[in-house]
């Protein structure tokens, strides 16, 4: 067999990365320090970008791909795949992230949004995305675009898990509605959601999304992460939580520890103690309107 | 019937248990040792070996493993699975363990990063030789092999498919698609053989 006779860049490759990182936690570093500490203490791969969420919120200003450099740097320093975030509608962000060899890209909202009316075509790349998404409708429209992951978007750098459970209890409860509905109820149902009849009838038939589902926004300890898998999520995405506590490296692992034996409450309950300080946190509610990342995205 | 287990720690768990339901076999999840003691065969799935070996360390899964392995347990890796079953490997994490017991070296992410992951056809050797549709992954291929053993499939002379005994590896996904025939090979001549 030859070279020539490879197919890459298919549905089944972008969604099969995906399915591979299933049970796992995905952390948010900056830099190869950061990376390292995530993949000791058992990070199935990690994000890179040039400040936390929690740092974006508190500085403010627009944000944007991380320096390819730096990715590079990342990228030389761990053995686990590293994705890097692109911002929403940003097409040539994703190339030069593509370009570069990253083995995943967010289409985040956690950056600022270079399109408020487009996401990226991301069928026509051969590297897969991860989107965010708040609802079934949203989830299912960004699959459509070639999304071969969903995030639950939560909201990111507060520390504050409330949104991703609403996010992740929304995507849940209208699967579940619409596996309960007749075939003919559908064609309704996929207006009211604003997505392709094609996708909303294969989540009624098979009771899932086509591609994994992991959570996001939040999460900042191991009984954050257990809660998340206990609600159905694959996997779990921590962004500011691990690297603003007070011991990251002992965190890092408890949460990886607690989202694999997430329905065990004694393990989680193990992995609890002696942590030192979770990072401080925002409450959403707290935060206005526009300024909540999770409305960004269409 | 045969009772497999599946390593349950992280990875495309649900993937390989649904792909040895539907050859027939009695399959779950494998989190503690008592589930352990239930298997006729293991099956080690694919996802971050790192992650799978840190966790069975922490979760003391991995001395009872390895030993499962030497006593002759049937098992089958399939990408971060053929990993840890491997006795050595290159492109490791520093200080990354595995269970080892397949006479091989494995080159870990040596097809290239996600962006090189592909779809092949390839010419599986058994008994009854097959041609199957294979997902590389992020995939590992096999660089040395010792006497013991033999070769079922490669890519550009890249073995991706090797058997030793009770020991059964492929560098390919056979779960994420519908084909049962690597997971009948596996339950017909591995476990039963």
């Amino acid at each position: 067999m030859s070279q020539a006779d490879r197919v890459v860049g298919t549905a089944r490759v972008k969604r099969g990365m995906a399915e591979m990182l299933k049970g796992g936690v995905i952390m948010d570093v900056v830099d190869a320090h950061q990376a390292k500490i995530a993949e000791d203490a058992g990070a199935v791969a990690v994000m890179a970008l040039e400040r936390v969420p929690a740092d974006i919120r508190a500085q403010g200003g627009v944000a944007r791909m991380s320096d390819p450099s730096m990715i590079e740097e990342i990228q030389k320093s761990v053995t686990i795949p590293v994705m890097a975030k692109a911002r929403i509608g940003h097409f040539v962000e994703a190339q030069i992230l593509q370009a570069i060899g990253v083995d995943y890209i967010d289409e985040s909202e956690v950056l600022t949004p270079a399109d408020y009316t487009h996401h990226i075509d991301k069928w026509n790349f051969t590297i897969p995305f991860v989107c965010g998404a708040t609802n079934l409708g949203e989830a299912l429209r960004r699959i459509n675009e070639g999304a071969a992951m969903i995030r639950s978007k939560g909201e990111a750098g507060t520390g504050d898990v409330s949104n991703a459970t609403t996010h992740m209890r929304a995507i849940s409860d209208e699967i579940r509605r619409l596996s309960s509905m007749r075939e003919d109820e559908l064609y309704v149902a996929a207006k009211e959601l604003q997505a392709p009849f094609d996708l909303v009838k294969e989540v009624a038939t098979t009771g899932k999304l086509p591609v994994v589902l992991f959570t996001a926004g939040g999460i900042a300890t191991p009984a954050d992460a257990a809660m998340m898998m206990q609600l159905g999520a694959d996997g779990v995405f921590v962004g500011s939580g691990i690297f603003k506590s007070g011991n990251p490296a002992k965190r890092a692992e408890a949460i990886v520890r607690a989202t694999t034996y997430y329905s065990d409450p004694k393990i989680v309950a193990e992995t609890s103690r002696g942590l030192g300080e979770a990072m401080v946190g925002i409450n959403v509610a707290d935060i206005p309107v526009p300024h909540r990342l999770a409305e960004r995205g269409w | 019937m045969s009772s497999i287990g599946v390593l349950a720690l992280q990875g495309d768990v649900s993937e390989h248990l649904r792909a040895l339901a539907e050859c027939g076999a009695r399959a779950f999840g494998v989190k503690n040792r008592e589930d352990l003691e239930k298997c006729d065969g293991l099956v080690i799935p694919g996802g971050e070996s790192t992650t799978i070996s840190k966790l069975a360390r922490t979760f003391e899964l991995f001395e009872p493993i390895r030993n499962k392995i030497k006593e002759g347990q049937p098992v089958y890796g399939s990408c971060a699975g053929m990993i840890l079953i491997a006795d050595r490997v290159n492109d490791a994490m520093a200080g990354q363990e595995t269970f080892g017991g397949l006479d091989v070296t494995v080159r870990r992410n040596a097809f290239g990063r996600q962006v090189d992951s592909f779809e092949s056809d390839l010419e599986f050797s058994s008994a009854k030789p097959f041609t199957f549709h294979a997902v590389f992954i992020r995939a590992p291929w096999v660089e040395e092999v010792g006497k013991d053993v033999s070769i079922l499939a490669s890519v550009d002379g890249h073995p991706v498919a090797v058997r030793q005994g009770n020991l059964f590896a492929t560098a390919f996904h056979p779960e994420l698609t519908s084909d049962g025939r690597i997971h009948k090979y596996f339950l017909e001549e591995v476990v039963k053989g």
